[in-house]
């Protein structure tokens, strides 16, 4: 057992892995209790898996833990609760910019790379920001208005401090 | 995972006081086991088995129906507190947990209010009924002075009156469900009709929303399924030493049925794809190449009149005008649930608890108990929400898998599907094809329409799932996907008619409901065919239609649609249709769902790249009519879905197979639409409360792939006539290369 040291959501914490390949999604889900990230292909070519390293949006399906070592992980829990939810997460709520929401905390995630990078974005520079996240239900149109809300708010500005 | 604690803590209660998002306590207390009996009526025809009042004036209402991203969770609550005449947030609902919700029939065809809500608005109208009864005893007053509200039973003028809790207190009704109840009068309605949030929603987008892949019980072990590399191989032989290096991971073979199974998902991912194992061959596909040949050629169970009305439409047609004929294909389809398939099972003590997204909870327990020979009091089936699965997906095959697995290595087990399992091997929307024939008159009636159909037989039986087949396990083996011979006859007059569909005796491969089972297909041929049809009598598409519908609610979607898209009355196809690269046209597709539910036109506008090929569909205004309306935004995400997903299905999607095997296995090989190429969607909803409603989870998908195609006929002059319209496929349409 390898143990590595990661940064979660604010918090250092350590974990040991079997196989210093294993992809983060397993330690985040599966040792950490972090269900936001989802696996939905192993392959990176869905998103659903999305949380920031450093800030940057990753695949954390394909990212072995020994890479994310010592590096700042955020996934969708450390954006905010449903009783006090980050700026992007209000705005996908205000949208119901969900259905089955399986695809919902690697888009919120991919939406906060875009807008942590560019508080203003355009509805073409949000599309093609998140182009690489698929949803199966059709909820296009909502997530994009969501993104577009997020932007308005005041929070966007500031990389989603308050 | 959930507190173990607090699931203790509930105890054997049946009902705690939820959240609006807090069920899931309830639905983990089933991990204290497979025991279904806890005391509750569920038989469907008792006011208990659909709800429960309780000391402290909240509601919980029980249905066997299931939200699948639909806003049910909120609808069916919204139905009951008004009939009962209660706050919604005072109702909380327990869905799809087979040991305490009433078997309402699958989630499927659209049916969740229709039946599930319906059904719950008559189990509360009969226990508003008995409630303001004892009310009345209780006040002295003549029940015929007494309404319920705000929980209250009081006369309509006293802000006072008597709590429902206190008349209940905590007891059951013990009363049968009255059919034929009155109903409230839709025109008090309060919370029918609000476009209230989905209560779902908040946890979905913060990460604490708990699907049936983050489920999981102590002591349970991960499992992968390994599929044999052709759909008929036979597992030849094991190399169990090849995963001796992973720790913890066991092989699980039973015949032909292959799983691993380790305490960490890591190590059984591994041990899936590292196992040696040699399988024999099998080459038993016609192969995805030519499909359409081979539906002309495949033998047939038998062929049915469908519609049929006037003279024979072949004699008919003879001595028309004009003369039209044209063939449609549609391919098979996956389901392509984001997330890869997933169910916990614990099989113990003689019987298993199965926490599974399947859209049929109760007929998963039926299938379980015969299957693997447990009593049903037994088997307790506990619905967690999943990806979307659109129809039966890989939900049922997984919870198979999952038993097997679990009852092999004497604990929990979870499964979930690895994207080639889930895109490989769900049952698949079925291949379909029609041929048209019209004979229409100078002024474009149609006179004589024949519609014939190739579909897969409906084989009476259950859907065999794969891994008990791979086991050996005897099982039905039926094939069905769906009432797909619907919407195969126009909606316009035509006098001599005959719709014949032919029972096409194997699908090559295994088929099941996909959205809109059949209507898809159906309407794209017959609106295409009808958007010929106009072009062929020089008619705008939109009158042509209009001038036709006698069905007021039919002519008023139309009209909306269309003005939506500020329509000017043209021909097609459109002569100013050339934009630099592009050519622009926009189309319209109409149809009445099932020939019998909602009402829904469409518009579209698109572009086409002259040198690629590529259709971008830049806009669709959609009117829908289905009747009373319960939630208008949970109904407009509904539709914006159905019409971003047919889009998807009619440009992007087609399940590819060669001689063996399924071989569009992920994303790439079996793309679906993407955020750069989302249309706008702009809907209306023309709400009618007065009149029965009608389901909507499919209807605004039937007209989805017609209406592009008819736009793209406006742009380019091209009649697309095979599904996905691929920019190959358009190109060559383009270029008067290939076929359409």
């Amino acid at each position: 057992m390898a143990k590595f040291n990661l940064k979660v959501n604010g918090r250092s914490t350590t974990v040991d892995s079997w196989d210093p390949a294993q992809p983060l999604l397993y330690v985040l889900r599966n040792d950490l209790g972090l269900h936001g990230p989802k696996f939905g292909c192993g392959l990176a070519q869905c998103g659903a898996c999305t949380v920031l390293l450093d800030g940057k949006a990753i695949r954390s399906c394909v990212t072995p833990v020994k890479s994310a070592a010592g590096h700042s992980i955020t996934t969708v829990e450390g954006l905010g609760t449903p009783e006090k939810p980050d700026h992007v997460e209000a705005a996908f709520i205000a949208e119901q910019a969900a259905q089955c929401g399986y695809c919902t905390g690697g888009m919120i995630m991919a939406a906060r790379a875009i807008l942590d990078k560019d508080p203003r974005p355009t509805v073409e520079q949000v599309k093609a920001g998140l182009d690489g996240n698929l949803c199966r239900c059709g909820a296009h149109t909502r997530i994009l208005a969501a993104v577009m809300r997020a932007a308005q708010s005041p929070q966007s500005k500031q990389g989603g401090k308050a | 995972m959930i507190s173990r604690r607090l699931l203790l803590k509930s105890g054997g209660a049946l009902v705690v006081g939820f959240s609006l998002s807090g069920t899931l306590v309830q639905r983990a207390m089933a991990q204290q086991g497979p025991a279904s009996d806890l005391g509750k009526t569920n038989d469907g025809n008792e006011i208990d088995s659909f709800l429960a009042v309780h000391a402290d004036g909240t509601v919980t209402v029980y249905t066997g129906k299931v939200d699948l991203g639909t806003g049910l969770r909120m609808a069916v609550r919204q139905m009951a507190a008004e009939e009962l005449g209660v706050p919604v947030d005072r109702v909380s609902l327990v869905e799809g947990d087979t040991a305490l919700t009433p078997d309402q029939g699958s989630t499927g065809g659209s049916t969740g209010l229709t039946r599930g809500g319906v059904e719950v608005r008559h189990a509360a109208a009969t226990a508003r009924r008995a409630l303001v009864a004892m009310g009345a005893a209780r006040l002295g007053l003549p029940a015929s002075d007494l309404t319920i509200e705000n929980g209250i039973v009081r006369t309509a003028s006293s802000a006072t009156g008597i709590a429902i809790g206190a008349l209940v207190d905590g007891k059951k009704f013990s009363l049968p469900v009255d059919a034929k109840v009155p109903l409230r009068d839709p025109k008090t309605y309060t919370i029918v009709g609000k476009p209230l949030p989905r209560p779902d929603v908040p946890a979905k987008c913060t990460g604490k929303h708990i699907w049936v892949q983050d489920y999981s019980v102590p002591g349970m072990l991960h499992g992968r399924v390994i599929r044999p590399p052709a759909i008929g191989a036979k597992l030849v032989s094991v190399d169990e030493s090849s995963i001796s290096a992973i720790p913890g991971a066991r092989v699980v073979r039973v015949q032909n049925f292959l799983g691993v199974v380790a305490p960490n998902e890591w190590a059984a991912i591994r041990a899936s794809r590292e196992l040696k194992a040699n399988w024999s061959d099998w080459s038993g596909l016609p192969g995805s190449e030519g499909l359409d040949q081979w539906v002309r050629k495949a033998p047939l169970e038998k062929s049915d009149i469908t519609t049929s009305r006037g003279g024979d439409p072949a004699d008919v047609m003879n001595a028309s005008a004009k003369k039209l004929s044209a063939t449609y294909f549609w391919p098979n389809q996956s389901h392509a649930s984001l997330g890869p398939s997933c169910a916990v099972a614990d099989v113990k003590d003689g019987g298993a608890t199965v926490w599974s997204s399947s859209q049929g909870p109760h007929g998963l327990r039926q299938y379980v108990s015969n299957v693997f020979g447990m009593p049903m009091d037994k088997v307790r089936v506990v619905y967690l929400d999943g990806a979307g699965c659109y129809g039966g997906n890989g939900n049922e095959d997984v919870a198979a898998d999952a038993v097997i697995l679990s009852k092999a290595v004497g604990a929990p087990v979870r499964v979930q599907w690895m994207r080639h399992d889930e895109h490989g091997w769900d049952p698949k929307g079925p291949q379909q094809m029609l041929d048209l024939r019209a004979g229409i008159a100078a002024n474009g009636d149609i006179e004589a329409w024949e519609t014939e159909m190739w579909l897969p037989f409906a084989r009476p039986g259950g859907r065999p799932l794969i891994g008990v087949d791979l086991a050996g396990i005897p099982q039905d083996h039926g094939q069905g996907a769906g009432l797909l011979n619907q919407n195969g006859d126009p909606a316009y007059p035509a006098a001599n008619l005959r719709v014949t569909t032919h029972w096409i005796k194997d699908s090559p491969i295994r088929v099941s409901n996909l959205r809109a089972p059949g209507k898809i297909a159906n309407t794209f041929a017959v609106e295409s065919f009808i958007d010929e049809i106009a072009h062929a009598a020089g008619v705008d598409p939109v009158q042509y239609r209009l001038s036709r519908m006698t069905d007021p609610r039919a002519v008023a979607v139309l009209r909306r649609a269309a003005e939506m898209a500020d329509w000017q009355p043209r021909p097609s196809p459109n002569p100013t249709a050339s934009q630099g690269t592009l050519l622009v046209g926009r189309g319209v597709a109409y149809v009445r769902y099932k020939q019998a539910e909602n009402y829904v036109a469409l518009t579209a506008d698109v572009a086409v790249d002259k040198n690629t090929g590529r259709i971008t569909v830049r806009r669709i205004t959609c009117a829908h009519d289905c009747g009373l309306v319960i939630n208008p935004d949970a109904l407009r995400n509904q539709i914006e879905g159905c019409i971003i997903q047919t889009a998807s299905r009619a440009i992007y999607e087609e399940v590819k197979f060669d001689r063996s095997r399924v071989t569009s296995v992920d994303w790439i090989s079996y793309p679906i639409l993407r955020f750069s190429q989302a249309p706008r969607v702009e809907v209306t909803l023309l709400d009618h409360p007065e009149l029965p409603l009608y389901g909507a989870g499919e209807a605004a998908t039937a007209p989805v792939a017609a209406v592009i195609a008819n736009a793209v006929f406006d742009a380019a002059g091209i009649r697309l006539r095979t599904a996905p319209f691929t920019p190959a496929r358009v190109k060559a349409a383009m270029d008067g290369t290939g076929k359409a």
